[in-house]
Order: C-alpha cells, then sequence, then structure tokens
C-alpha cells in the first residue's frame, strides 16, 4: 500500500539525528509549556513561531519542532491539572475531576502514570487514524470548489461559535470582528488599499503573528497581574514515581472509548480537544455502573479526558492538513505555523508535498514515544519546574513574546500593535467574548473573500450559485445547525464543579 | 444600568459605521470582478452590527472591573509594554528588558530585590539564550555604547 511506501519515506526524513533532536526539543519544551499554568498548546505554540521562523528554520524542521511543542503541550497539561488543581491549559480542565483527587488521597504518582499512559494511546491512536484518514478526505477535498470552500469557512466559525461559547452574539462578533482586521491591507484582486488610513505599515495587513501572540500571551500578563496570579507552590506533595500495572491495566477500556471519542471530536470543525476531554468524561461517567465515585478520584475519569484531549489534538490536524481549516485555536496557531512557512494546507499538499505531510506524521509518532519516556518515569523533573515562581515565569513570557515579533518584523509599530491586541485579549476575556474566532477570522478572512469572489465570478454574480452543489448544501445545514443547536444543548451539557482546593492542603 | 456590554456594543457599532463608511471610499479599478472589494467588508460589518444590537438588547450580567489601585497597575503594566515596544530598538535589548522585567515582576510580587533580581536575571538570561544559543540577530546595548 502507498501509506506505508509513503511512512517509510517520511521516517526516512525524521529518523535524521537533527530531526530527532528538534523533536526532543520540541517534545521536552511543549510539555514545560503544558505544566505551566496560564501557557497552553496556542499561546506556546505561538510564541515559539516568530522564534523558530527568525533562527531560519526550514519548513521541515520547524513543522517538526512545533508540532512536537504542541502533542508535548496536551501530554503536560495535565501535570498541574492532577499536582495543583489548576489546568495547565484549556483541554486538561477534566482531568482536574478526579486527577487532583486523586493526588489528594496520596495516589499522585498513579494519577500521573496514568494519565501519561491514556495521553499516549489517545495520541498513538489518533495519530495512526490521521495516518489512513487524512489521504482519504483530501481525495475528497478535490472536489471542493470556491462555492464550497466559502461555506466550509462558514461552517468553522459557526460551530466554533456555537459549541466554544457561552454567547452566539458574541462568538459571531468576534470572528466578524476577526474578519473585519483581515480585510486590512491591499486587496489582492484590484490591488487597491483597503483601511490603511495611510499608514505605511498596515499595506502588508495586519500581521497574523502579532494578533496571536498579543492575544494569546500578551493579554495573559494582563489577566494574570488584576487577578495577582494563583500561587504556583505545589499543594500535593509527589512521592516516588511507581507503576501500578493492575490499576493501569483497568482503565484499558476508558483509554481505548476516549480515544475514540476524542478523536472524531477533533476532526469535527470548530471543536477541538476540550470539546474531546468533555465528551470523554461524560460518557464514561455516564457509561459506569458506579456514577457516584467520579469527581472523588476514579481512574477511569482520569484516562478518559487525557486520552480524549490527545486523541482530539491529533485529529484536529486531519481538517487543518487535508482542507486548511483549524477546528480550534491551536490548530488555528498551527495553520498559521504553515502560513508562515509559505505552505499552503489542502488536498495539493498531499500530491505536491508529501514530504512534507509524512515526515509530519513520522516524527509525530516518534515525539509520541518521547514524549511517553518524558511523562512517565520523568515527570519529577517537570514538577520540579512548576515551582518556578509566577513572578519570573511571567516577565519571562512576555519578554520572549516580544523579541519574538521583534526579530520577525523588527518594527517598534508592530510590538505596539502586539500590546494593544493584548489589551483587547484582556478586555474581551472580561467581557466573556471569545478570541479564537477572532484570530481564525484574520487568518482565513482573505481567503474566505477570495473564495466568495471566485465563486461569483464563476457564476457571473449569481449569489445562488453559493447553493448550488450537495457538498455545499450538506456544509451551510452543518453550520446552521453547528450555530443553533447548542442554544437547546447547553442546559444539557453543563460543565460539572471543579474540585475545590481549599481541603487539606497544607499551607 | 448601563452594562458594560452595552457600552461595549454601543461602540462597536459606532467602530462598524466607520468600517462603513471607510469601506465606502475603497477605490476599484476598471479590472475588478462582479462582487469587487467592498462588498464583503459590507457583509462583515453587517454581522458586527447585528451582535452588537444583541448585546445591547440582551446583555450577560455584569463583571467585576479593575478600580482605583488595581487600575493604577494595569495602566503601569500597560504603560511598560508599550515603554518596552518602543526603546528595544534604540537602547538594545538588555537595559529595556531588565527595566521592563523588573516593574512587572515587581507588579506580581511586590518584594523590590526578588523583583531587581529576576529583572537582571531575564535581562542577561535571555540575551544570551536568543543571541548565543538561538542565534538571533539581537542588539544587546545602545548603538552609541556599541560604536
Amino acid at each position: 500500500m502507498d501509506i506505508f511506501a509513503n511512512l517509510a519515506m517520511g521516517f526516512g526524513i525524521a529518523l535524521t539525528p537533527y530531526t530527532l533532536m528538534l523533536a526532543l526539543i520540541g517534545c521536552f519544551v511543549g510539555t514545560i509549556i503544558g505544566a505551566l499554568p496560564g501557557l497552553g498548546p496556542s499561546n506556546g505554540v505561538a510564541l515559539l513561531i516568530p522564534i523558530s521562523f527568525s533562527m531560519g528554520l526550514s519548513a521541515i524542521p520547524a513543522l517538526v519542532l512545533l508540532t512536537s511543542v504542541y502533542y508535548g503541550a496536551m501530554y503536560g497539561g495535565r501535570i498541574s491539572s492532577i499536582l495543583l488543581n489548576i489546568p495547565g491549559d484549556e483541554p486538561a480542565m477534566m482531568t482536574t475531576l478526579d486527577g487532583y483527587p486523586m493526588a489528594k488521597q496520596g495516589f499522585a504518582s498513579d494519577a500521573l502514570v496514568i494519565s501519561g499512559v491514556a495521553s499516549f494511546v489517545g495520541a498513538f491512536l489518533a495519530t495512526i487514524g490521521l495516518m489512513f484518514l487524512s489521504p482519504m478526505l483530501a481525495q475528497v477535498a478535490f472536489k471542493f470548489g470556491p462555492a464550497e470552500y466559502f461555506a466550509l469557512y462558514m461552517l468553522a466559525f459557526c460551530t466554533l461559535g456555537g459549541i466554544g461559547s457561552n454567547n452566539q452574539a458574541k462568538a459571531a462578533l468576534a470572528a466578524a470582528i476577526g474578519l473585519g482586521i483581515s480585510m486590512i491591507g491591499l486587496d489582492k484582486t484590484t490591488g487597491m488599499p483597503r483601511f490603511t488610513f495611510g499608514e505605511m505599515h498596515l499595506m502588508d495587513g495586519v500581521d497574523f503573528l502579532v494578533a496571536i501572540v498579543g492575544l494569546f500571551a500578551v493579554a495573559e500578563v494582563f489577566h494574570f497581574i488584576e487577578t495577582h496570579g494563583k500561587d504556583s507552590a505545589i499543594g500535593v506533595k509527589l512521592g516516588k514515581i511507581t507503576v501500578n500495572w493492575a490499576k493501569l491495566w483497568s482503565t484499558r477500556y476508558a483509554m481505548l472509548r476516549g480515544s475514540g471519542i476524542g478523536f472524531v471530536a477533533g476532526i469535527l470543525p470548530g471543536a477541538g480537544a476540550s470539546l474531546g476531554s468533555f465528551l470523554a468524561y461524560m460518557t464514561e461517567k455516564s457509561s459506569a455502573k458506579d456514577k457516584s465515585t467520579f469527581g472523588k478520584g476514579n481512574p477511569n475519569g482520569v484516562a478518559a479526558p487525557e486520552a480524549g484531549n490527545n486523541a482530539a489534538a491529533g485529529g484536529a490536524l486531519i481538517p487543518m492538513l487535508t482542507l486548511g481549516v483549524p477546528g480550534s485555536g491551536t490548530t488555528a496557531v498551527l495553520l498559521a505555523l504553515l502560513l508562515t512557512l509559505n505552505i499552503t494546507p489542502g488536498p495539493l499538499l498531499f500530491t505536491e508535498r508529501p514530504e512534507v505531510v509524512w515526515s509530519l506524521i513520522a516524527s509525530l509518532l516518534i515525539a509520541n514515544f518521547m514524549l511517553l519516556i518524558l511523562n512517565v518515569p520523568m515527570v519529577k523533573v517537570f514538577v520540579k519546574i512548576l515551582q518556578v515562581p509566577s513572578w519570573v515565569l511571567l516577565p519571562g513570557v512576555t519578554m520572549i513574546a516580544f523579541v519574538g515579533i521583534y526579530s520577525l518584523t523588527g518594527s517598534s509599530f508592530d510590538m505596539m500593535l502586539m500590546v494593544a491586541f493584548g489589551v483587547m485579549g484582556w478586555l474581551f476575556r472580561k467581557l466573556d467574548i471569545p478570541t479564537v474566532p477572532v484570530i481564525l477570522g484574520i487568518l482565513l478572512g482573505n481567503a474566505m473573500e477570495d473564495n466568495m469572489r471566485r465563486a461569483m465570478v464563476l457564476s457571473d454574480g449569481d449569489w445562488t450559485y453559493l447553493f448550488s452543489s450537495p457538498i455545499a448544501i450538506g456544509l451551510w445545514i452543518a453550520a446552521v445547525v453547528g450555530f443553533v443547536a447548542p442554544m437547546f444543548l447547553r442546559g444539557v451539557l453543563k460543565k460539572p464543579p471543579q474540585p475545590s482546593t481549599d481541603i487539606g492542603i497544607p499551607d | 444600568m448601563m452594562r458594560a456590554d452595552r457600552i461595549f456594543g454601543v461602540v462597536m457599532m459606532i467602530v462598524a459605521l466607520g468600517y462603513i463608511l471607510s469601506a465606502m471610499t475603497i477605490q476599484t479599478s476598471f479590472l475588478s470582478d462582479p462582487v469587487g472589494p467592498r462588498v464583503f467588508p459590507y457583509m462583515v460589518a453587517g454581522v458586527v452590527m447585528i451582535s452588537c444590537l444583541v448585546m445591547i438588547l440582551r446583555p450577560d450580567p455584569e463583571v467585576h472591573w479593575p478600580v482605583g489601585g488595581m487600575l493604577l497597575q494595569m495602566i503601569l503594566a500597560l504603560a511598560v509594554l508599550l515603554g518596552y515596544a518602543m526603546l528595544i530598538q534604540p537602547l538594545g535589548f538588555i537595559i529595556p528588558t531588565v527595566i521592563a522585567a523588573g516593574i512587572l515582576s515587581w507588579q506580581i510580587n511586590p518584594r523590590p530585590v526578588p523583583a531587581a533580581l529576576s529583572g537582571l536575571g531575564l535581562g542577561i538570561g535571555l540575551f544570551v539564550l536568543f543571541k548565543f544559543i538561538l542565534g538571533l540577530g539581537l542588539q544587546g546595548l545602545p548603538r552609541a555604547l556599541m560604536g
């Protein structure tokens, strides 16, 4: 089968010492980023894109490095969930529900081992799924014309806004603001400037990296100062890491179910890892015979969401690579990475640059094994790093954000713009307006407009052309359902409360 | 009662109107397609206005806004970041970083000595990391001093 021939080619590129070293560095840095509260996969990768770009890494090494960071952050998020009851990143939220109670009962080591292995199972199965499914989806994607792409972008915005936020109007507003920002600069078709107000810096448009780093990383600074930061001292003592094989084996079905659910949730546009872990946890809880142990330290409640969020991380790569449509904040950042590297994701990527796709898949498989070793036997290293005080960490992260943008653009204007996006991110967070649709809007705005205009050229200005093919109609229906259905489901899908921290923590 | 959602909705409504006005002045070249460069911005502004209307009519519960000392702290942080963005070019990396990182550190943990130390450590440590380990082209000290 040519999948295996391709995979062999991928391993040929990925198994060179240089690429392996980059994957290892990426896994290590990624786990740290995931473990630190306030830094997650999206802002972590966002911070590193400009830096790796300024280092002059070529496409494949940069992609290997940063996707390893992405996978690593997904693994690392659980560490602070379990030990601090603070999710290291958003998808790790569900892991606090049973992970922290387990740690309080003295099973911190078990919780870390089970969640580490669950992360591996989820990520590994999802990478295999990615390997088989994405070439098939790429075949389907060849049938997509401009009308279908326009509908697909609508679908991404609608489901992201519907599922990922609490208020549809605010999600739509966020997406429209992003799209509006993306219009700034020269219009590709006519070459005329739009919304530049004579400012030379705006002719090229707003650099999406400036927006991403501002919204994700700089906004965190303001949020942190306002809340005065949660104390990041370890609340739970961690003894020697030992593997309780019987307990680990007892969670096998939870891991497999979680992986399956997470993978599907990851593929859906707009859903992403947070939904994957949420659904995996809820399924596990509702299918269990004894529901009362969930939330009180049930190992299955640790295994399922971790397998789910890691599988979703893998699944989310599929629409991003084959269609160029990211389903979540993190994959939006990875799309930004591809665009920075001048790689256009889409069906053509699989036929024209197979070496990129397959070396990426091969290094993801390798990175998974590295991460398993880093996150189970060596997890204590990361627990030590968690003890870095926030008053060193936060200024450090801020300065890294500035260095990245400065070495990328070399202009004070872009750094000021980044700070402005930081203020905007803080304000939006206050007002409960999601920022991911803003990013998605900035990233996809030009492509979306371009596809709409090309569709109109093809149909000579007939707007019904947008709804003319069965694929397009299906996508439109899915978009409407994805936007409207969560309004009714919101009551059903209520998140269970986090376990309270203030019991039994020594000062 | 005025809620933040309402104020924000009104502000964005005005921004959207300005956006439409600005879009009307976009020049079209004779080579244009049937849609042209103005229609998509109009659509985007339309979505903004509808969303704002919903926010004004059905605002979410009011959130807690920073007041007094906290507001000053936030303004200080903003000033530090903006100043840093302006000074990194003329003064090089190290001096602005020591100052900015030191102030931010002090804002999180108001003890001057650890804050000063973390500022110094970050300024020098990050410079070494970026310049010599990662090989980025950073200017360490003011250009005038470097000759």
